[in-house]
């Protein structure tokens, strides 16, 4: 019996990390569904937001909310700056020059960041009530249950943007078309701005939880890198899809983590999604919700 | 039908609405493919533009929308006017704004949004919720067969059903001036007909200028005020369609008709006038 319990326990941290997953896998999809752009920035995105958060509330003394707040604001700002000034100079250049330059942009995020705050690993003052509650035989941390939750209303709020917003819309028509949506008068640029805006503002909210988690240091970055197996699974341009794939990803990881790692003595939760990566590579390789290319010849 | 172009006795005073003067468009700055395009649409009228494949006609639409500089392509010499205020270097938004709306070759419907959706989305640069939602009912009053289709995604619609939203679409811009390239294409020859009623409709009732590009001369030409016949990067005639639907030439190449009236097969028909194809 106390096994079940120990699975259930395990699910219940995967799904909460894994729904941050989620998160800061639709500003990947976002981004490269409006621009075909692969940013291999977002983890540093991430780590960029946690920090700033981190420095508002510590160093500066703001209280949670006015400091959440703005980081938030601030990382829209960072997004408007890097689309304006790195990629959009870049469009219509080869796809793997893209990929370099936010190659390089993260290698400059990071360096630009381990410069101000060094490397040591920082806690975060705890924003959510620590104490763990019982159900049952599972004893879990309430920061779960409150980082799944405050996931849960981010995705909500952006689906219900996406869905029903007229620049929602729009951003989903330029997603479909660029060339169509431009016909409608729709400004492209303004939706690649945008996009880089909502993935940059995911990303922050997203290190801000795992922070909160794991504490913060450089390799939080790390955390752009398990988004990849995640919107591989759900296809890279599906965005319901990468949230879901972030979900199953946070499972997976969990559960191999708790069930494989005295074998290995340790470490497996961070190799377990890119092996993950790997199968679905095999076996679907559009993911369980992307759009086949289709290959003329 | 009852639009016609004025001539010298005619003393309405219809204003050109849109002006092409000589234009040149240039794709990878080395393909050149219009070569002193003009052509002028007065207000109020369908005016048709035909001309075989790869005569240049999606390329005069674009040059007009803005949509070229996408496409690598450049205007690059002659001037595009409309409403007396120069164009050619307005950006697409700058155009949908200024009441330019181009529905593009190949019903480019928004597959993953639904009806509705797409129909907001033609909406964008307007501002008035109120007035987006009464428009969309106007659209429904136009293509009754898209009401019950509201909610699914464009990409679930047959052709002539994307077509429909299509224009739709364009109408939700409330454009003084309609592009359509080929709305006919791919359609069955009944369905054209009704599409081709409802943008005859769309010109009377709401007014709206439409410049009509399309391969199917026959049907531009019964709708039409004004043809102009394109060839191989400029216009080769044009004349209002009462007497263009008498030309000679024009009935062998264009509609199909030998002299004695019997059909043509399409493999016969020559170039209107033969000239040296430099680039294409
Ligand atoms: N994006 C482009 N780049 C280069 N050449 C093009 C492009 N688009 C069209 N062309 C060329 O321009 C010519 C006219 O094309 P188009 O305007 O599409 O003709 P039509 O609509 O009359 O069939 C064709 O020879 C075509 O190959
Ligand atoms: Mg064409």
């Amino acid at each position: 019996m106390n096994e079940i319990w120990f699975l259930l326990q395990l699910i219940i941290q995967g799904l909460a990390i894994g729904s941050v997953y989620g998160l800061v896998a639709l500003g990947f999809v976002l981004i490269y569904k409006a621009s075909s752009v692969i940013n291999f920035a977002q983890g540093e995105l991430l780590m960029v937001g946690a920090y700033v958060c981190l420095a508002l509330l510590t160093t500066f003394n703001v209280p949670f909310w006015a400091g959440f707040l703005l980081t938030l604001a601030f990382s829209v700002v960072l997004a408007l700056t890097i689309e304006r000034f790195v990629l959009r100079p870049m469009i219509g250049e080869p796809v793997i020059s893209i990929i370099m330059i936010t190659i390089g942009l993260s290698l400059v995020l990071k360096s630009f960041v381990s410069s101000i705050w060094g490397v040591q690993i920082k806690v975060f003052p705890a924003i959510f009530p620590q104490a763990p509650i019982k159900a049952g035989q599972i004893v879990v941390s309430q920061v779960y249950i409150y980082t799944f939750l405050a996931s849960m209303v981010f995705l909500v709020v952006f689906a219900l943007f996406f869905k029903y917003s007229r620049l929602g819309i729009a951003m989903r028509a330029a997603a479909n078309s660029n060339q169509v949506a431009l016909s409608m008068g729709i400004s492209v640029k303004r939706v690649f701005a945008v996009s880089w805006c909502v993935a940059a503002v995911v990303s922050a909210v997203g290190g801000i939880l795992i922070g909160n988690i794991n504490g913060v240091n450089i390799t939080l970055s790390a955390v752009g890198l398990k988004v990849f197996p995640a919107v591989i699974l759900g296809g890279l341009d599906s965005v319901a899809g990468a949230v879901l794939g972030g979900l199953i990803i946070g499972i997976l990881e969990n559960l191999s983590g708790g069930y494989l790692d005295h074998f290995f003595g340790g470490g497996v939760k961070e190799v377990a999604p890119f092996v993950i990566l790997v199968i679905i590579l095999m076996i679907k390789p559009y993911g369980l919700f992307g759009t086949e290319e289709i290959e003329r010849v | 039908m009852e639009h016609t172009q004025p001539t010298e006795q005619v003393t309405e005073p219809k204003e050109p609405i849109l002006s092409l003067n000589n234009i040149e468009v240039i794709y990878d700055d080395v393909i050149l493919v219009l070569k002193g395009m003009s052509l002028v649409v007065y207000e109020g009228q369908i005016v048709a533009l035909l001309g075989a494949n790869g005569a240049g006609k999606s390329t005069t639409l674009k040059a007009i929308s803005g949509i070229l500089k996408g496409e690598e392509g450049k205007v690059t010499d002659g001037s595009i006017t409309f409403m007396g205020d120069r164009i050619d270097n307005t950006d697409p938004e700058g155009i949908v704004r200024r009441g330019i709306f181009q529905v593009m070759e190949g019903r480019r419907v928004f597959d993953d949004l639904n009806v509705d959706e797409n129909l907001i989305a033609g909406a964008h640069t307007r501002n008035s919720r109120a007035e987006i939602k009464q428009d969309m009912e106007m659209v429904f009053e136009y293509f009754p067969r898209l009401t019950e289709r509201r909610h699914t995604l464009a990409g679930y619609l047959s052709g002539g059903e994307q077509q429909m939203l299509a224009i739709g679409r364009a109408l939700m811009a409330r454009p003084k001036l309609m592009l359509l390239d080929e709305p006919s294409l791919g359609l069955a020859p009944l369905l054209v007909k009704e599409i081709f009623g409802i943008i005859q409709r769309i010109n009377r009732e709401e007014k709206t200028t439409i410049l009509l590009v399309e391969q199917n001369a026959r049907m531009a030409l019964s709708i039409a005020d004004y043809g102009y016949i394109m060839e191989n990067g400029k216009i080769v005639l044009d004349d209002p369609v009462e007497k263009l639907r008498e030309n000679e030439d024009v009935k062998e190449f264009y509609l199909g008709l030998s002299k004695v009236g019997e059909k043509k097969s399409y493999r016969d028909v020559k170039h209107y006038r033969r000239r040296k194809r430099w680039l294409s």
